[in-house]
């Protein structure tokens, strides 16, 4: 469970840094009149659905945190014979980096209101992750032609399990770039573009860093990572 | 006294108006509706109906254990069905849906001073996707081979074997997929709680003057979200290793002879999975349970809340603590001592903030002006309650303590004093609280009191008695309890007692049932504030708010949520958006 309690550790961390900027200590027994303007505490001057993504973006955090808790300790008993990993899996890695890539360019551009560019960064976004899912079915079937089957060993269940999770996040963000393109193409409002492409190049970033941390972990980096650190505190 | 603005000085409210959708018809506007209020009557409605079935469950499981071997339809695999749907109904569908997606939806926007959830879209949607795990739980009763069995906790090997009823047949299936839809919805939801409090409070609202009630539901509901994801992780886990003969936490297993094809799983790592969410559950219940009674002791005592910096930060604290003291649960599975050591010494920890909460609420009674309205009857039950179940539980916490109460019915009787009744006692004198509000007319004050004193002593008289089962060794999860030597006379004449007292308790309930549904248009006519009460859900202009809450302007609001009996002032409470200072009295500290 150490990963999990490092994840918390983390946002545990980030709540109390905010919490601090919340005058905890205030008496407001004592305070009346608007005191919020006053003394310039109140709602945060990002926009509520950069905040919403966020918080979301803390759960999904958590999910793959526990799956990676999990993974640990079941790879801990004696039945564990690790799977070697399609090569195809660097590739589909620069896809999704690709994707990532485009997004922000849509962002630059969304930001320079230039809109040909943003329609060009989303279509590019599209197809790569499309082409990354695809990859990653691809790199599935590899696994099962070479024997590698869900049920026959756990960590062929955990690489089945963590990756077709990921996926599943990629396809909902699909969802959310869908209707971004949408309004990219049907003349959105500049300024709801922007935050729309914003929130998605977000999205995207966050999931290729997910995807970075859990090809790690299921390469054995992670594993060989965390027994140095062991042997260098002990 | 720090008068922060000049009252007259306060320029317009600055808070960036939402757009809200405008429902054009009666199936937008009450079934599809984006309205939080709305959608909170949905939750609790849809909430209360499935507690009903849970109640029922209970009955039946009395009547086995009250009078054992009178009833031939109660076979051992039915009551295992019983005790697990009971269980699992009562926590995750009934309370959390309760407290988070019923009162969260109907008093964060009204408290903090917003015209709406800030995505009323995904809020409807969230109502929608829970509506449809209820209904998949519920299927799984007409399922071939009927629900799981497996026990509240579902742990494996047994949740998914022959033996267990629904272990391999759509029971469990049924109940991991209504888990995992659940828990989808409740993260819709509990977004917008969180953001809402965050980004939706009015001009003036600052986090130090949300009422209690915000802060509870608040902290809970991030740790909801936190917490959610470890059941989620575990019940996937679960179908694939039921579905798709994975093994993760099924061991190489030997089942009516034959060798089944799972090898090397671990059950533990569900353990520790589950409890990791398993153990925030309490205070997802408990956080919201607390504020509400804070703000329920103070409006009908007439007095500020004793130390409301100190409460913030207890729940603060209690949310915090709460995720490091998960294996407990699992003293008896076999762990590392110094395991054991440490969570015993994290769970007793947490007794510190939750003692300073109780001594906070005896403190705002202390010289109060009480007015013993039913809100207040339940809140002050609850306190008795919770000390009661948590004291218990300074008794479980510890390990040379638990070994042997473990699976006995002294736990039975801890967990459902300090998270079952008393979170229960508070929805009750919230209800009765907020009732007014959400249909302009008062419940009936007899049936009130009728069920006030029923239920209250009848949950002492059911599960008192369980504490002393629990200590002769009476062990929990058990259907036939006839041949054993430590069942005394006495204590099967007890346990037919507890079965009298759960149908007379249940029969109450009834009543208040009745009483919901009766008063809705025969009440008492309530007016916009019945209780005098000083939060901005009592302050909207009609009664029940309408669609976007405020009217025309948002209020600004000028105060905290507790100016009770101000000396100097011309009413004994102040409502947060009335501008002004009062009383010469009150230095600053």
């Amino acid at each position: 469970m150490s990963v999990i309690l490092v994840f918390l550790l983390v946002i545990a961390g980030f709540a109390g840094w905010w919490l601090s900027h919340q005058r905890l200590t205030a008496k407001p027994w004592l305070e009346q009149g608007v005191a919020g303007d006053v003394v310039g505490f109140d709602r945060s001057s990002l926009p509520t659905a950069k905040i919403g993504l966020g918080v979301f973006l803390a759960v999904v955090g958590c999910l793959f945190s526990l799956f990676t808790s999990a993974y640990f300790m079941r790879m801990g008993l004696s039945d564990w014979r690790p799977l070697p990993l399609p090569r195809l899996l660097w590739l589909n890695t620069g896809v999704l980096a690709l994707s990532s890539v485009a997004l922000q360019c849509a962002v630059v551009a969304a930001r320079r209101g230039q809109v040909d560019m943003v329609r060009l960064g989303l279509a590019t976004a599209g197809l790569t992750a499309l082409a990354f899912l695809a990859g990653q079915l691809i790199a599935w079937r590899q696994l099962t032609e070479d024997g590698y089957l869900l049920a026959s060993n756990p960590a062929n269940s955990f690489f089945y399990l963590i990756t077709a999770m990921h996926g599943l996040h990629i396809l909902g963000g699909l969802v959310g770039l869908g209707r971004t393109s949408a309004g990219a193409w049907n003349g959105m409002r500049r300024e709801r573009l922007r935050l729309s492409v914003e929130l998605c190049a977000m999205y995207w970033h966050f999931l290729l860093f997910v995807w970075l941390c859990i090809f790690a972990v299921l390469a054995g980096w992670a594993a060989t990572f965390v027994s140095i650190c062991q042997r260098l505190l002990t | 006294m720090v008068d922060v603005t000049p009252a007259d000085a306060v320029p317009p409210a600055e808070v960036a108006e939402m757009e809200l959708y405008h429902p054009h018809s009666w199936w937008t506007k009450y079934v599809f509706s984006q309205d939080a209020k709305v959608i909170a009557v949905q939750y609790s409605a849809t909430a209360m109906a499935i507690g009903l079935v849970a109640l029922m469950l209970s009955w039946l499981m009395r009547l086995q254990l009250g009078f054992p071997g009178t009833f031939d339809f109660i076979t051992p695999e039915a009551y295992y069905q019983f005790i697990t749907m009971h269980g699992m109904i009562m926590v995750i569908y009934l309370l959390t849906a309760l407290f988070l997606g019923g009162f969260g939806n109907y008093l964060i926007p009204l408290m903090v001073g917003a015209r709406d959830m800030v995505f009323p879209y995904v809020n409807m949607l969230s109502y929608w996707v829970y509506l449809l795990a209820v209904l998949v739980l519920v299927s799984s009763f007409f399922a071939p081979g009927g629900p799981t069995g497996a026990g509240w906790t579902l742990y494996p090997p047994q949740a998914i074997m022959t033996g267990t009823p629904g272990g391999q047949d759509w029971g469990i299936i049924l109940m991991l997929s209504s888990l995992i839809l659940f828990i989808i919805g409740f993260t819709m939801g509990g977004l917008n709680y969180v953001v809402t409090v965050l980004q939706g409070r009015t001009r003036g609202m600052t986090l130090m003057r949300l009422p209690l009630t915000v802060w509870g539901i608040f902290t809970a509901t991030v740790m909801a979200l936190l917490a959610f994801p470890a059941l989620f992780v575990a019940c996937v886990m679960m179908l694939l290793d039921r579905l798709l003969g994975t093994s993760f936490f099924m061991p190489a297993i030997v089942e009516m002879g034959e060798q089944l094809q799972h090898n090397g799983g671990s059950p533990i790592l569900f353990q520790h999975l589950f409890w990791f969410f398993g153990h925030p559950e309490v205070y997802i219940v408990a956080l919201p349970a607390f504020g509400i009674v804070s703000d329920l002791i103070s409006t009908h005592a007439r007095k500020n809340i004793f130390g409301y910096r100190m409460m913030v930060w207890a729940i603060i604290a209690i949310g915090a603590l709460s995720f490091v003291v998960w294996a407990h649960h699992m003293y008896v599975s076999g762990m590392n001592p110094y395991f054991g050591f440490f969570f015993a010494t994290t769970t007793l920890i947490i007794a510190v903030p939750t003692a300073i909460k109780v001594y906070n609420w005896v403190l705002t009674l202390w010289r109060g002006d009480i007015h013993l309205t039913i809100p207040m009857l339940f809140a002050l039950a609850f306190i008795v309650t919770f000390v009661n179940g948590g004291l218990t539980g300074l008794f479980l916490g510890n390990v040379v303590v638990d070994v042997p109460l473990s699976d006995t019915m002294f736990v039975v009787a801890h967990f459902h004093m300090v998270m079952g009744v008393a979170p229960i006692l508070v929805i009750f004198g919230a209800i009765y609280h907020w009732y007014p509000k959400v249909t302009g007319r008062m419940l009936d004050e007899t049936l009130g009191r009728f069920h006030f004193w029923i239920t209250f002593l009848g949950a002492y008289l059911i599960f008192f008695p369980m504490h002393y089962l629990g200590l002769m060794g009476v062990p929990r999860r058990y259907a036939e309890l006839t041949d054993m030597n430590i069942m005394t006379e006495s204590a099967h004449h007890l346990n037919s007692f507890i079965s009298i007292m759960a149908f007379i308790v249940g029969f109450a309930q009834m009543v208040f049932l009745f009483n919901l549904i009766w008063s809705i248009r025969h009440g008492r006519e309530a007016g916009g504030n019945p209780w005098r009460a000083t939060t901005l859900e009592w302050q909207t202009p009609e009664t029940p708010p309408a669609h976007g809450n405020f009217g025309k302007e948002l209020p600004i609001v000028y105060r905290w949520a507790y100016d009770y009996s101000v000396p100097g002032a011309k009413e004994d409470f102040i409502p947060q958006n009335v501008p002004g200072s009062f009383g010469p009295s009150r230095e600053p500290a």
